[in-house]
């Protein structure tokens, strides 16, 4: 490991630290805006949706696999599916597009 | 007697075993995408270990491996962890009067989505013991889910290997399409940040801006904008990732 991977985890893991530390050391009082409330409210799904798309089209290594994946957990989190399920038939999904593309090419 | 033991650190162990095994799923996913963008195991476990965070580490080893600034890791980590704020400031308030400044450093360390939301439910005040036991059995889920997925990663096939390597985005999709069909707020700020990444990746102008820098903006026009037009009622505070 270099150093500046090093260097990379420790900022990582040291402003992760201070944001849940800080508020519970030193603020004893409820936040009451609601817009802010509500913005931290939104800010996983804004996260989660921005590293998503269009990330996942190339974390396969082919864009029509990746998309079948993607499609594949589209439905199955549409209809309330757990975490794992999710995730798993994703990559069942691509893999089986890798295959097919491979069997044709 | 049976009351006491709920509330101690075996009660705490015993709340936490769904979210251990849903962690070990997760961060199997993170350590398979980890080493596929060339990190070693031990270097994926080390970040697991002292982060203990999906989106965050996710967006992190964005930077990593794109080679960023510090200055963007740092404010990565602040926009996209700044939720946590919100949760320790509300679980302040349910620790019970035993707690030390020294045991409130430790229990910050292990606020995540989940915990806070168990600790949060529960009727009574909280006791360090009983959050004690409630943070380390998902953090050992934690880090082995990423050490086991970084060894698959390493020995697995080619092809099983990218297509493991959707699984996690499979997760993240699995977090906001149900939260997106219940509230028309979720959807609106998914669709803004997704249109966001799309138009920086896209679209040239932005072409300057580095990965990490295009998910906190998006990150940030997309949870304001929703802020603005779809405030949320008080009692849905601290939600999100599950």
């Amino acid at each position: 490991m270099t150093a500046k991977l090093l260097v990379y985890i420790l900022v990582m893991a040291g402003v992760t630290y201070l944001v849940r530390m800080l508020p519970l050391m030193v603020f004893r009082r409820k936040i009451r805006s609601r817009y802010v409330q509500s913005f931290l409210y939104y800010v996983p799904y804004a996260v989660l949706g921005a590293m998503t798309i269009p990330a996942v089209f190339y974390a396969t290594g082919s864009v029509i696999s990746a998309s079948v994946g993607l499609a594949a957990a589209f439905v199955l989190a549409f209809f309330g599916k757990s975490l794992i399920v999710v995730a798993l038939s994703a990559s069942a999904a691509a893999f089986a597009a890798e295959l097919i593309i491979g069997a044709v090419k | 007697m049976d009351r006491a033991k709920s509330r101690g650190f075996l009660g705490g162990l015993k709340d936490s075993i769904p979210i251990a095994l849903g962690y070990l799923s997760v961060s199997f996913g993170f350590g398979i995408m980890a080493v596929s963008n060339g990190l070693s195991v031990f270097a994926a476990v080390l970040i697991s270990m002292t982060n203990l965070t999906s989106a965050g580490q996710v967006a992190g080893l964005t930077v990593i491996a794109s080679d960023g600034g510090l200055i963007e890791m740092a404010i990565a980590q602040l926009v996209i962890n700044l939720r946590y704020s919100l949760m320790s400031l509300s679980l302040s308030q349910k620790l019970d009067s035993k707690f030390t400044w020294l045991s409130r450093l430790g229990v910050s360390f292990g606020i995540t989505d989940e915990i806070f939301a168990v600790a949060s439910g529960k009727s009574e005040e909280v006791s360090k013991q009983y959050m004690a036991g409630l943070i380390s059995l998902p953090w050992v889920g934690w880090a082995a889910g990423t050490l086991l997925g970084g060894a698959a990663g390493e020995i697995l096939p080619e092809k099983l290997k990218a297509a493991l390597g959707i699984a996690i985005y499979g997760m993240f999709v699995a977090i906001f399409v149900p939260a997106a069909r219940k509230a028309i707020g979720v959807l609106t700020v998914v669709a803004i940040a997704v249109g966001g990444a799309c138009c920086m990746r896209y679209i040239p102008v932005f072409s300057g801006i580095s990965e990490g820098f295009r998910i906190i903006i998006c990150t940030v026009i997309a949870a304001a904008a929703g802020a603005f037009f779809f405030p949320v009622k008080h009692d849905e505070e601290g939600g999100g990732e599950k």
